[in-house]
């Protein structure tokens, strides 16, 4: 399971660091930084509940 | 399991998602109002009156992928006129459709200004044709009036500063927003405003509009003053998009908006409502009953509504934090949790970096920040947790500490 940001859509709105924050944070430069990029299958409801919130779309899911 | 969507939006567009998710491979269908796909609202009023951007609405999906992808059958630019929910089947017209379970998403429309009624020029911005309607004005150099200090209009009023435009920003109480985000905060936003060069006149009414053949010329006030304008933009608000449900005995809050319980059901069999339309408590708050129109809600409780409604036995209250965000001429705003609190107080009042903290009792419920990106889902967490008012002053003075 790999997580991936588009960081030219992303606004820094930060709901995916809300919805799991040991791995989305807001930078410095007001954009996502994700701390890991494949996190365990068990995140997987977290990591969802991530890409759903993003009020831009900036982040995929892929398998 | 039938399953019926009306309102083909943000909520309605996540139930289906979620529905089909979820593992649910009976038929869908997805009733709209407006003839296009589901689109996404917030740009409309962003980056859609941006020059430099394309003047064009693009939707979430193409219809293509929402039949062939998602198994939608679509009924665009058919809006649903009755629901009977004993025999559930919703009414489109003439015809009846039969559901098994039903998602009720149908958002809310602009209030109505009768003063301003077939006066060409006036516009609400709600829909992408109202947005397209308003972008073309800005375009062509308008004079802009704008009604209503709320977000809405603001973002209106910031994007046509940032063309360089004349902005008069009409507001009937004495400070823009205090409804949402509370008087100290309110200041704040009537500063945003008067440095950017919008003409911001509060406590003021329209009394006349004024046009000519080609439409409006401009706006007499209360105030005694007159002000030209080409384009007239409605921020007043919106009211739940619940006329079809009015014969439906399903229970509606006195502003049309449909009630439900902290699992989104309606108590009919099978219907769930989501989204704008709908009123729910929200446990974080003390059950405050809340109809939000921030598009995060929306998002999550399209989804939860349908997994709920295929899998009743393991409906969960929601554990929603409010949250929602705007942009003020190159700021960005952002509020996280509920306004109504025993005391606002302001930790930081620079306009560059904002903070207020909203505390009830010896809890904090909220959060808004200017430029505060890096900062405001920390205090999301101590809302979320219900942690006490000092925890989230700690959290600031940490943050204060980084920036020093
Ligand atoms: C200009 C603008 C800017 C915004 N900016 C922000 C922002 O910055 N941040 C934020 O958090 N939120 C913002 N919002 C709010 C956010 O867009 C809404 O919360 C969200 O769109 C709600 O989604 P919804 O699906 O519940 O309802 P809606 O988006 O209102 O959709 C309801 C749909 O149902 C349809 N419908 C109505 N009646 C019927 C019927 N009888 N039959 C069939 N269909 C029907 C309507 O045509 C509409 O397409 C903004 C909204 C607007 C208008
Ligand atoms: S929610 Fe989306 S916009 Fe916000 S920080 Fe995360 S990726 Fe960026």
């Amino acid at each position: 399971m790999q997580i991936v940001a588009d960081i030219a859509q992303c606004e820094g709105l930060g709901m995916c660091e809300a919805m799991a924050p040991d791995i989305f944070e807001v930078g410095p430069e007001g954009h996502v930084v994700i701390h890991d990029p494949s996190p365990d299958e068990s995140r997987r409801q977290d990591l969802q509940a991530a890409v759903d919130s993003c009020p831009v779309l900036a982040l995929t899911l892929q398998d | 399991m039938r399953l019926v969507v009306v309102g083909a939006s943000l909520a309605g567009l996540r139930a289906v998602e979620a529905a089909r998710r979820a593992g649910c491979t009976d038929p869908i269908t997805l009733i709209g109002a407006e003839q296009s796909a589901p689109y996404d609202r917030p740009p409309l009023s962003k980056a859609l009156l941006c020059a430099d951007n394309p003047a064009q609405v693009l939707p979430f999906h193409a219809e293509g992928h929402l039949r062939d992808e998602l198994g939608v059958e679509l009924r665009l630019g058919t809006p649903a006129t009755g629901l009977d929910v004993d025999r559930r089947e919703v009414i489109v017209g003439t015809e009846r459709i039969g559901y098994d379970g039903l998602i009720i998403a149908t958002g809310a429309a602009a209030n109505a200004w009768p003063m301003g009624a077939g006066v060409a020029g006036v516009h609400p911005l709600r829909t992408a044709q109202d947005a397209l309607a308003i972008r073309a004005a800005l375009d062509a150099g308008a004079r802009v009036a704008v009604i209503g200090a709320g977000f809405i209009g603001s973002e209106v009023a910031s994007a046509a500063r940032a063309r360089d435009l004349p902005v008069t920003v009409i507001e009937a109480a004495p400070q823009p927003l205090t409804r949402s985000v509370g008087g100290a905060v309110a200041d704040v936003l009537t500063r945003l405003h008067r440095t950017a060069g919008v003409d911001l006149r509060v406590g003021t009414q329209v009394t006349q509009v004024h046009q000519s053949p080609s439409g409006v010329t401009g706006l007499s006030l209360s105030d005694g003053s007159h002000v030209p304008a080409d384009l007239v933009v409605l921020g007043i608000g919106a009211r739940p998009a619940t006329g079809w449900l009015r014969d439906s005995g399903l229970p509606l809050h006195s502003d049309g908006g449909v009630l439900v319980d902290a699992t989104l059901a309606t108590g009919a069999p099978g219907v769930y409502a989501a989204g704008d339309v709908a009123h729910s408590p929200h446990s974080v708050f003390g059950d405050d009953v809340l109809r939000l129109e921030h598009w995060t809600s929306a998002a999550e409780q399209g989804a939860a509504a349908a997994r709920h409604l295929l899998d009743p036995s393991a409906a969960r209250p929601l554990q929603t934090v409010p949250y929602f965000w705007s942009d003020w001429h190159g700021h960005r705003l952002q509020f996280v949790g509920v306004p109504s609190a025993d005391e606002v107080r302001v930790i930081r009042p620079e306009v560059e970096r904002f903070l207020a903290l909203y505390r009830r009792g010896d809890r904090v419920v909220g959060a808004f920040t200017i430029n505060g990106q890096r900062e405001i889902m920390r205090y999301r967490r101590h809302i979320v947790g219900q942690a006490p008012f000092e925890d989230a002053l700690a959290e600031a003075a940490a943050a204060d500490a980084v920036v020093a």
